[in-house]
């Protein structure tokens, strides 16, 4: 019953998209203020209707209603209340559904803005939002429906909406329940904040579309969508970085990030989307890269959807998660077309795009913007490179190659030094102009501090090419984004007469994007000391051992105090061992590394013991074979040095984020 | 058009075409560096000699009454029956569940033997699909140095076989 009403509301939901796409296109063809309206209107009504099926599907889920095949496969009777609440993303029908929320949610917010200034641009917004809205809301009606249910037939199990001919209904009474690995707090909330990022960025791209059908060119769909792409980013950033704790917390292999296609696939629109914040300032400086931007925000958009579908397409960690699913034919399409009708957008408005003056100095800051965008996009064609590689050499030579982790290391690993290396130079050159001279005055005395800083790493005895490069480059960004701050504090502290602190604030207020953009690159490259620290210089060790003994690695060691093992509530049970932390003789406390036994799913899940310091992170997981007992278990230990800044500097960027975004008193733009 | 061979211009040009050899120079080396060659266990199996050493991926299907594992060495053998690389096989004859659990219960299917050193991982049972990078030894073993492990009765394709009818 509740199902049914679902199911209906989504098609309901679905036709009224359709029908803001239909009345947006007719009311900019003829003009007509009504028919926009009408299309506006329509769209505010879609969010509390996909909210409705959403409630409507989390009512299945918190009241185990098995019978239906997505309640079925995400949840079980042993999952608390909040698990079978974001169980509405942890599936592929219900994530899907909640993409389309996510979507009416953003293109209900732009409906409500002041269009006064604007008006023309309106269809053309509602019509893309609501395109893109459709195509989800379609999966779901057609392919992936949250709200099918079981039926026994003739010649097996099946999930369908409607009752087959001479089906019986089944209804289990319990369900398969989350995969353990996912009941993870990072876990959790990881899914939500890429789709936040995704969905966001359709609003950019929307704007962007409307200004090429009506050839409104200038930078006014940038400025409108500055905030949204601003917080796109964030949320896709924090998406990723979610990810990337989730695996170092729960994966238990001492890493963070595997190059899988499915992390690449979320990867990618970060890199276009960031390549597309460096270069539309250029656009709103200096009136170039204008057909440079559409071309990054039309791509981002596409590796959204794109990304949306590998990361949803059922198969993890498969080196070739290709169109296994039903609906890979359909995001193909979709992804085709859009691209197509993008692009043909694009050439026909090519030459109103064009640049306003020419670039002319090659040091100067929209020269090296533009150099940045070249650097990203080489890592966007290595990422894609690597992922379409497989498929590419079958039909070749008929023979599957794949390339791994190594390959992404060695073609990206150059290009992020490039990129640092620019961070820490861009910021010192000025728009239109800037000579070897000017750009050799401002940036000597960080050059030779970075210099200083090389040599003293060098001097305490880390003889690593690649440590010691990428540690200057770190401490030339460093060095060059403080020395911004403060020759803005002192130039504004001598003219003013305000206190030093008080004109590094009143100066970071003024210009908060500017000022939040270089706490970004301070937290860039934090996030590079931790990648530099795992990436170089981890160890590890391994061995069996009895109660007692101890295993020794990087100056540390890692007795074996005890091991207990019992049941818990939840349906699991737990292996847990202590282990004593030695330096020398001094102790430095205790670990638990444990292995959780899930008896309804029969997967067991690895939590590794991490003692983490600024310096170094010790890393223990308790190896599986049973029996695990006083006189044998076996461990194995990674050593981390300086990982938790990779953390750090999240944290660090979330800040710089908010300096960025934070409302300004006085605003002009919606 | 004069305009585009203008001193300013070239410049650019110059540099933006450097920029895309080095890219370009850097995905064929890496690519020609790291590429591994996918084979099922057949096809490992008909190259013979000539495949020893060569690094590469295998997938198979695990017998999981074959799983050894030595918590003092951390020495982890077990037994991988051949399984099609196809996608559109694979989806031909049932999606990749059944395609594993039949490759695991027919005798007739090519064996091989796989060797890998380290904490035994957590999906590994009885008709999982092992993904595993390394090389095959002079012994007919193949050295794992990457073992990844799909279960997809943990997925999307499960149906509730032990569910009653009834309603």
């Amino acid at each position: 019953m509740i199902a049914d009403f679902g199911y209906g509301v989504i098609v309901a939901t679905f036709l009224l998209a359709l029908f803001c796409v239909g009345a947006g296109v007719y009311g900019a063809q003829t003009k007509s203020y009504r028919w926009a309206d009408s299309a506006r209107r329509a769209m505010l009504l879609t969010f509390p209707m996909v909210t409705i099926a959403s409630l409507a599907l989390i009512y299945l889920l918190t009241t185990g209603q098995y019978e239906y095949q997505y309640v079925y496969t995400v949840t079980s009777n042993s999952m608390p209340l909040y698990l079978k609440i974001t169980a509405w993303w942890g599936g592929q029908a219900g994530s899907l559904l909640f993409w389309s929320w996510l979507m009416s949610a953003f293109a209900s917010a732009v409906a409500l803005r002041k269009w006064d200034r604007d008006r023309e641009f309106l269809p053309w917004v509602i019509v893309v939002s609501a395109v893109t809205l459709a195509f989800f809301l379609s999966l779901n009606i057609f392919f992936e429906n949250p709200f099918a249910r079981w039926w026994q037939t003739a010649s097996g199990e099946m999930a369908a909406m409607f009752r087959p001919s001479g089906a019986i209904p089944l209804n289990p009474s319990d369900g398969q329940g989350l995969n353990p690995l996912l009941r993870h707090p990072g876990m959790i909330i990881h899914p939500p904040m890429l789709y936040l990022g995704f969905v966001s960025f359709v609003i950019p791209f929307a704007f962007a579309i409307a200004a090429l059908i009506t050839g409104r060119t200038d930078d006014r769909w940038i400025r409108i969508t500055r905030r949204w792409t601003l917080v796109a980013w964030l949320f896709l950033s924090l998406g990723l970085v979610l990810g990337a704790r989730w695996a170092y917390d729960v994966l238990g292999w001492g890493g963070y990030w595997g190059w899988d296609p499915v992390e690449i696939s979320a990867f990618m629109p970060w890199l276009t989307g960031t390549a597309f914040l460096h270069s539309v300032m250029s656009q709103e400086k200096r009136g170039m890269l204008k057909q440079w931007n559409m071309l990054l925000i039309i791509l981002t958009y596409d590796l959204v959807i794109f990304g949306t579908f590998l990361t949803r397409s059922g198969v993890l960690s498969s080196v070739h998660a290709f169109a296994q699913s039903a609906i890979g034919p359909m995001f193909f399409a979709f992804i085709g077309a859009t691209l197509i009708i993008s692009v043909s957008l694009l050439i026909y408005r090519w030459s109103d795009l064009r640049a306003e003056v020419e670039m002319k100095s090659m040091l100067s800051r929209e020269a090296l913007s533009l150099l940045n965008n070249l650097l990203f996009m080489g890592v966007l064609v290595v990422c894609f490179w690597g992922v379409i590689f497989p498929l590419i050499s079958e039909l070749a030579t008929n023979q599957k190659v794949t390339v791994g982790p190594p390959f992404y290391e060695r073609a990206t690993s150059p290009l992020f030094g490039a990129l640092m290396l620019l961070m820490g130079i861009a910021p010192l050159s000025a728009w239109g102009h800037s000579s070897i001279k000017t750009l050799g005055r401002a940036l000597w005395k960080p050059a030779i501090a970075a210099v200083v800083v090389m040599i003293a790493i060098f001097v305490a005895g880390i003889h690593n090419a690649v440590a010691l490069l990428g540690f200057g480059l770190v401490a030339l960004v460093i060095f060059v984004t403080l020395y911004e701050f403060w020759r803005g504090a002192q130039a504004r502290h001598r003219t003013t007469g305000e206190g030093f602190f008080t004109a590094l604030g009143r100066l970071a207020a003024r210009n908060r994007r500017r000022y939040g953009g270089y706490i970004i690159h301070i937290s860039m490259v934090l996030m590079a000391i931790g990648i530099l620290g795992i990436e170089v210089f981890q160890t590890e060790t391994q061995g069996t051992i009895s109660e007692g003994q101890a295993l020794s690695l990087a100056g540390y060691t890692i007795k074996f105090d005890s091991v207990a093992q019992f049941d818990v509530p939840g349906g699991h049970n737990v292996t847990r061992a202590v282990l004593s932390i030695y330096r020398g003789d001094q102790y430095l406390g205790a670990l638990h590394p444990r292995r959780d036994y899930f008896y309804e799913s029969g997967q067991p899940m690895t939590i590794p013991g991490v003692r983490s310091t600024l310096a170094d992170d010790l890393y223990v997981i308790l190896a599986d074979w049973q029996p695990i007992s006083a006189i044998g278990a076996t461990f194995k230990v990674y050593h981390n040095p300086l990982v938790n800044w990779l953390w750090i500097g999240s944290i660090i960027f979330i800040l710089g984020m908010l300096v960025a975004v934070w409302p300004d008193k006085v605003t002009s733009d919606g | 058009m004069n305009r585009i061979f203008s001193s300013g211009r070239a410049k650019f040009i110059v540099g933006g075409l450097l920029i895309l050899a080095a890219v370009i120079y850097l995905i064929v080396s890496s690519t020609q560096a790291s590429a591994q060659y996918f084979m099922t266990v057949d096809e490992l199996n008909a190259k013979g000699k000539s495949a020893v050493g060569v690094n590469m991926r295998v997938s198979g299907a695990v017998i999981g009454s074959t799983i050894q594992y030595d918590p003092k060495t951390l020495n982890l053998t077990f037994d991988v029956a051949n399984v099609p690389g196809d996608n559109k096989v694979i989806e031909a004859q049932g999606g990749l569940a059944a395609v594993l659990h039949q490759a695991v219960i027919d005798p007739n299917r090519t064996h091989m033997k796989v060797l890998y050193n380290g904490p035994k991982p957590d999906l590994l049972r009885d008709e999982a699909q092992a993904i595993m990078t390394g090389h095959l030894g002079e012994d007919g073993v193949f050295y794992v140095d990457e073992l990844l492990l799909k279960c997809p009765t943990k997925y999307q394709e499960a149906v509730p076989s032990q569910a009653a009818a009834g309603g």
